[in-house]
């Protein structure tokens, strides 16, 4: 076997950083910057050298390795990586460090060097007036300079707020005037914190990755949720403290209850497996062997999907996504929707449909419709938001409709697409979120009515915008194509008409896509305040540079993922005995017919 | 009646003394000699030496008895001519209970709380409200006898899940009580609160001691004994009255169900937690609870095994009844002492899950459980204890906000203890819970745990109410203040936290421990 335990060092890297960065007093908030993006780099640097070590023609789980850890139950600390938990590691350990360069500045309002050059009216309401309120002036850059300046005026005051002369349990000494720039947080909001949160959800979302004990896999499924919460509750639009609230306990309180029912059908599994194998287990190579009658099977499947169907999530059971995705900070936004989210999908193809075949097929339908109805109401919705987060987020409920789609297609084809489509969804929409992050945190408003004609002031952030939405829209030529033609062509082959209506969808994406950027982008200048918008500054750069040059380069050369994909997502629906239709036309039938279809929005750009 | 002399005597000739096997009783025998010698203290040692002397023996007791626990391991026998019993549930309960008192005691000689003393009272008999009252507020005094009560509750506690006989399970079950409803009765503040708490525990736990004591009669009246194994063995024969049985089962069952806070007979549960001091709330909700499951645990699987096709739908109505009561009533709560009370009855509808299975896993599941809720609600109400205003505990939620901006080691330790009672994995509540429910789906009650997991995320939802005061909220003008001295009571936090967490990560060991205690059994 691999001697390196790969995916044991993914885990544990991000996970110290957690407790390091976490252990820093509240004053040193440029290192924790430094620290988290040193690690996640770290992480990322050590991924792509486990995609190499990875060997996509080998059958089974890779770089596995497995501990006994509560021998009681049969619990054991297994990892392991096959073609499709190692893609999404892979996106997650990019998407983190992206994420942390591009939330520099969003916790403590930034310092004049970053993206505090905001000519625009920075509100600064309380400056000097209530202490502990001190740089509340608005999320990110437009409290930048008011902040600083505020925070530097009012002293000391900012950080213990109310503590004066109580004795504040091992707050840290933000007392002394020492540092000015780091008193400027708004509302005592902690930096470390907010890093240390970052990298344990990375932990989280490598180990839920990389999990092949169920039982481990619910562990991470559950605990990843803490940090995320957080970051939603803690972390959210400043001046918005209710609805973030709000936002962070439905998040929570949703994700808890498909867990829990989650929760009844791992241990119901692992009593099947006493009762089959005469020990219980968690081992997922184990169960999956295991032959369990239909009955139970759809019991325990609906268990299962439930707690996925909320997380990815699927139409009837998404509400909480569009709250969350609005009250996260850009940042979390971006690990949500991106990352968190896939966990749902993955368990889809990772748990559901080889545990429960039998089940899988009895419910295909009813997830395919979901599916398809889950397409349409997304973009319907997302063409009717006026609050930008709130449409990237109903966007993509409309991309995970594709992905469900492809995944109960049972065609590998469209299997592979689905998975390449979690990668590239990750991608796309993480860099709309971005892109629409920089232009809240330059108007402090996330309503699309405040801009308006902005190609003209600020032309590199109006380019990225573009590429990210045609990524999404998935015109040929990005990423997003290359995913979406192969669910298409997959699901065509499958069912023809769950293709047509799905294709149609496509039409939907277009409007929503391209209604937004020229609500945004185009047209004349309607607010003054939008004629002094800076562009995009070097980090904000940075940041999206990696996000373009992936869509582009897996939109024109996507082999590389596909090789790793194919084989697990092929030996999967192999193994519970789906195989391709075999083509009763001439192959080249199929793609020519829905082509034109696909590439029809793609024409109106 | 008869008072003819040669006929008493030649019955009194007749018993042979009975054979106590010291050794084998040393816990209960050393726990018990302390609590006297903390009377005698309290009577005749200097008023100033008696706060030291009376929690270091207390403890050094405590510690002693776990020493005795321990060294009594594997022991599986009936003592004292059948009325107590010693194996291994039994000793693990019994060492669960002094590590869970040895905890409460620290809390209890917690001495810089408040600007004079610690949370009991400095002379109880004042009448609230009167000058002497607010007076006695910021006295340095206290009521030492605090002490030996807790230890004779002890005792009690540790007698209940021991005895094998419903009369020695009675006197257990009134010497573990008494003294907790003086002890309600003991809060610095808001005497009159605490003293209602003391009348209400005493009236409906005297009125619950009743029937308990009526269905002894009952199982007497059935089996023509009190013993535990020979009830069992009359369950077993035909021919007896039946409707003895039942009502005995009935009456046993409303007594025990009084204690572990079990809907319908719960309602105590929020009045005396509130109005107790923080430590005795602390000590009542790991040790009682303990102590009662055990006594439930011996009577429900020794005496009435026979009959649990009977009684598991009883015990099924009363989990659902429990936990959604406990549930859904805690989220109506603002106080925070309440809320917890309200959790605790959840937690024990969780337990009764455990208990549905009627397997051995289901002995291991509630035992594990009990150890991991105790660490964990004891850590709990000590943190309650060092949110403060100038009124004392600042028990209001509304009064929590923002605390994790003004203190956040504090608000991130007692979010972690909540997430733990609300069973987020990587914590001790996920494993305990775990631990049942895998027992109860073992033993064929699916639809018991379906009802639980929905229970946990109603009760997940309030917990996470507290987090969202303390980490999104603004902090008040006019907060609370966290004490920061009070060495005692960290440690307790810290050692519940720690606790809590290794219970959560590493749990091996201690499921090791109860299976082994649940696969030997109880001895009959």
């Amino acid at each position: 076997m691999n001697t390196v335990p790969w995916l044991t060092i993914l885990l544990i890297v991000p996970a110290a950083g957690a407790v390091v960065v976490a252990a820093l007093p509240r004053r040193h908030a440029t290192l924790a910057k430094q620290l988290a993006l040193g690690i996640t780099l770290a992480v990322l640097v050590l991924a792509v050298l486990a995609t190499f070590a990875y060997d996509p023609d080998k059958a089974g789980f890779q770089f596995g390795q497995s501990y006994d850890w509560i021998s009681t139950f049969g619990i054991s600390y297994s990892v392991g990586a096959d073609g499709i938990s190692l893609v999404l590691m892979l996106l997650a350990a990019l998407l983190v460090p992206v994420v942390v360069l591009s939330s520099w500045d969003e916790v403590d309002g930034g310092d004049a060097a970053g993206t505090g050059r905001v000519p625009a009216p920075a509100p600064a309401p309380d400056a000097g007036g209530s202490p502990g309120q001190v740089g509340d002036g608005g999320i990110g850059g437009a409290g930048g300079i008011a902040g600083a300046g505020a925070g530097a005026g009012a002293g000391g005051v900012g950080g213990g707020s109310g503590g004066g002369t109580a004795v504040a349990l091992a707050a840290p000494p933000v007392v002394t005037a020492a540092a000015p720039a780091q008193v400027a947080t708004p509302a005592g909001r902690s930096v470390p914190a907010f890093f240390a949160l970052l990298l344990a959800l990375e932990a989280g979302m490598i180990g839920v990755f990389a999990a092949t004990d169920v039982f481990l896999f619910y562990v991470f499924f559950e605990a990843m949720l803490i940090p995320m919460y957080f970051l939603i509750g803690s972390y959210g639009p400043v001046k918005e403290q209710a609805q973030r609230s709000y936002a962070a306990v439905k998040f929570l309180v949703y994700s808890l209850l498909g867990g829990l029912l989650m929760l009844a059908a791992v241990i119901g599994l692992y009593v099947v497996s006493a009762d089959n194998l005469g020990h219980g287990t968690f081992d997922f190579a184990t169960l999956r062997q295991m032959e369990i009658t239909p009955g139970v099977q759809k019991l325990l499947f609906l268990g299962f999907f439930v707690a996925f169907a909320i997380k990815a999530p699927l139409f009837p059971f998404h509400t909480w996504l569009p709250d969350a995705g609005a009250q996260s900070p850009t940042g979390g936004a971006v690990l949500l929707v991106g990352v968190l989210d896939k966990v749902g999908t993955f368990g889809l193809i990772r748990y559901c449909i080889p545990l429960f075949p039998d089940a899988a097929d009895y419910f295909a339908p009813l997830v395919l419709g979901l599916a398809v109805v889950g397409i349409f109401y997304g973009a319907l919705l997302a063409i009717g938001q006026r609050d930008m987060k709130r449409l990237v987020a109903y966007t993509s409920l409309a991309h995970f409709g594709f992905i469900a789609l492809g995944l109960f297609a049972f065609t590998s084809q469209a299997g592979t697409g689905a998975v390449l489509y979690m990668v590239n969804h990750g991608l796309s929409t993480g860099l709309l979120f971005l892109v629409v992050g920089f232009l809240v945190s330059r108007r402090g408003t996330r309503d699309v009515g405040a801009y308006g004609g902005l190609a003209k002031v600020t032309p590199v952030l109006a380019g990225v915008f573009l590429l990210a939405g045609l990524s999404s829209l998935a015109l040929p030529g990005t990423n997003s194509f290359v995913s979406e033609f192969l669910v298409l062509v997959g699901t065509f082959t499958a069912n023809k008409a769950l293709a047509i209506v799905a294709t149609c969808g496509i039409v939907l994406a277009a409007i929503y896509v391209l209604y937004l950027y020229q609500r945004t982008m185009t047209g004349p200048i309607v607010h003054e305040e939008n004629r002094v918008l800076h562009d995009l500054g070097l980090r904000e750069k940075l940041v999206v540079a990696p996000m373009v040059a992936l869509i582009v380069a897996l939109g024109v050369y996507p082999k590389p993922l596909l090789d790793i994909i194919r084989p697990t997502v092929t030996a999967t629906y192999a193994d519970i005995g789906k195989s391709d239709p075999a083509p009763t036309h001439p192959a080249a039938a199929h793609p020519a017919s829905v082509h034109p279809a696909s590439v029809q929005p793609g024409g109106h750009s | 009646m008869s008072a003819d002399p040669t006929v008493l005597l030649a019955q009194t000739q007749k018993i042979t003394p009975p054979s106590i096997e010291y050794s084998s009783l040393s816990p209960l025998l050393i726990v018990f000699v302390v609590a006297l010698v903390g009377v005698l203290v309290d009577a005749f040692a200097p008023r100033g030496a008696r706060r030291v002397i009376q929690p270091v023996l207390a403890g050094g007791g405590f510690i002693a008895a776990l020493v005795a626990v321990a060294v009594l391991h594997g022991r599986h026998a009936v003592l004292a001519s059948g009325a107590v019993a010693i194996d291994a549930p039994t000793l693990f309960m019994q060492g669960t209970i002094l590590v869970f008192a040895l905890l409460s005691v620290l809390l209890v000689a917690e001495r810089r709380l408040d600007s004079s003393g610690g949370a009991i009272v400095a002379s109880a008999a004042i009448t609230p409200g009167s000058k002497g009252s607010t007076a006695q507020q910021t006295s340095a005094d206290m009521q030492t006898e605090a002490y030996p009560l807790m230890v004779f509750s002890v005792t009690g506690m540790m007698l209940f899940v021991a005895s094998n006989n419903l009369l020695v399970m009675f006197v257990a079950l009134e010497i573990l009580s008494l003294p907790l409803y003086l002890l309600c009765g003991l809060a610095r503040r808001r005497r009159l609160l605490s003293q209602e708490a003391a009348m209400k525990y005493f009236l409906l736990g005297a009125f619950s001691s009743a029937f308990f004591l009526y269905g002894v009669a009952f199982a007497y009246g059935f089996a023509g004994s009190v013993e535990l194994g020979k009830i069992a063995d009359a369950v077993g024969t035909v021919g007896k009255n039946d409707l003895y049985l039942y009502l005995s089962l009935a009456l046993l069952a409303v007594g025990l169900f009084f204690k572990i806070g079990a809907a319908p007979f719960h309602s105590w549960t929020p009045d005396v937690y509130q109005g107790a001091p923080t430590p005795v709330t602390a000590f009542m909700a790991a040790g009682t609870k303990v102590a009662a499951f055990g006594a439930l645990l011996r009577v429900f699987y020794i005496a009435f095994g026979g009959l649990r096709w009977d009684w598991r739908p009883v015990l099924w109505t009363v989990a659902i009844l429990t936990m959604v009561v406990g549930a859904v009533l805690a989220l109506t709560q603002r106080d925070i002492k309440r809320m917890l009370a309200y959790s605790a009855v959840a937690h024990a509808g969780f337990l009764l899950v455990g208990l549905a299975g009627t397997n051995t896993d289901g002995l291991r599941g509630s035992m594990f459980y009990l150890v991991t809720y105790g660490f964990t609600t004891i850590a709990a109400f000590a943190v309650v204890s060092l949110v403060r205003t100038s009124d004392g505990e600042a028990s209001d939620l509304s009064q929590w906000r923002g605390l994790g901006r003004t203190s956040p080691l504090l608000a991130g330790t007692f979010s972690f203890l909540l997430l733990a009672l609300a069973g987020i994995p990587l914590t001790s509540g996920f494993t305990g819970k775990f631990a049942v429910f895998q027992a109860a789906i073992e033993g064929d009650a699916t639809p018991l745990v379906v009802v639980a997991l929905v229970c946990s995320a109603i009760a997940a939802f309030f917990y996470v109410r507290v987090i969202v005061l303390m980490f999104f909220s603004e902090p008040l003008a006019e907060g609370p203040v966290v004490v920061t001295r009070p060495t005692l009571t960290f440690a307790t936090v810290g050692i519940g936290t720690v606790a809590t967490l290794v219970l959560g990560v590493a749990p091996q060991p201690l499921l090791d421990l109860a299976n082994t205690a649940a696969t030997s059994g109880f001895v009959r």
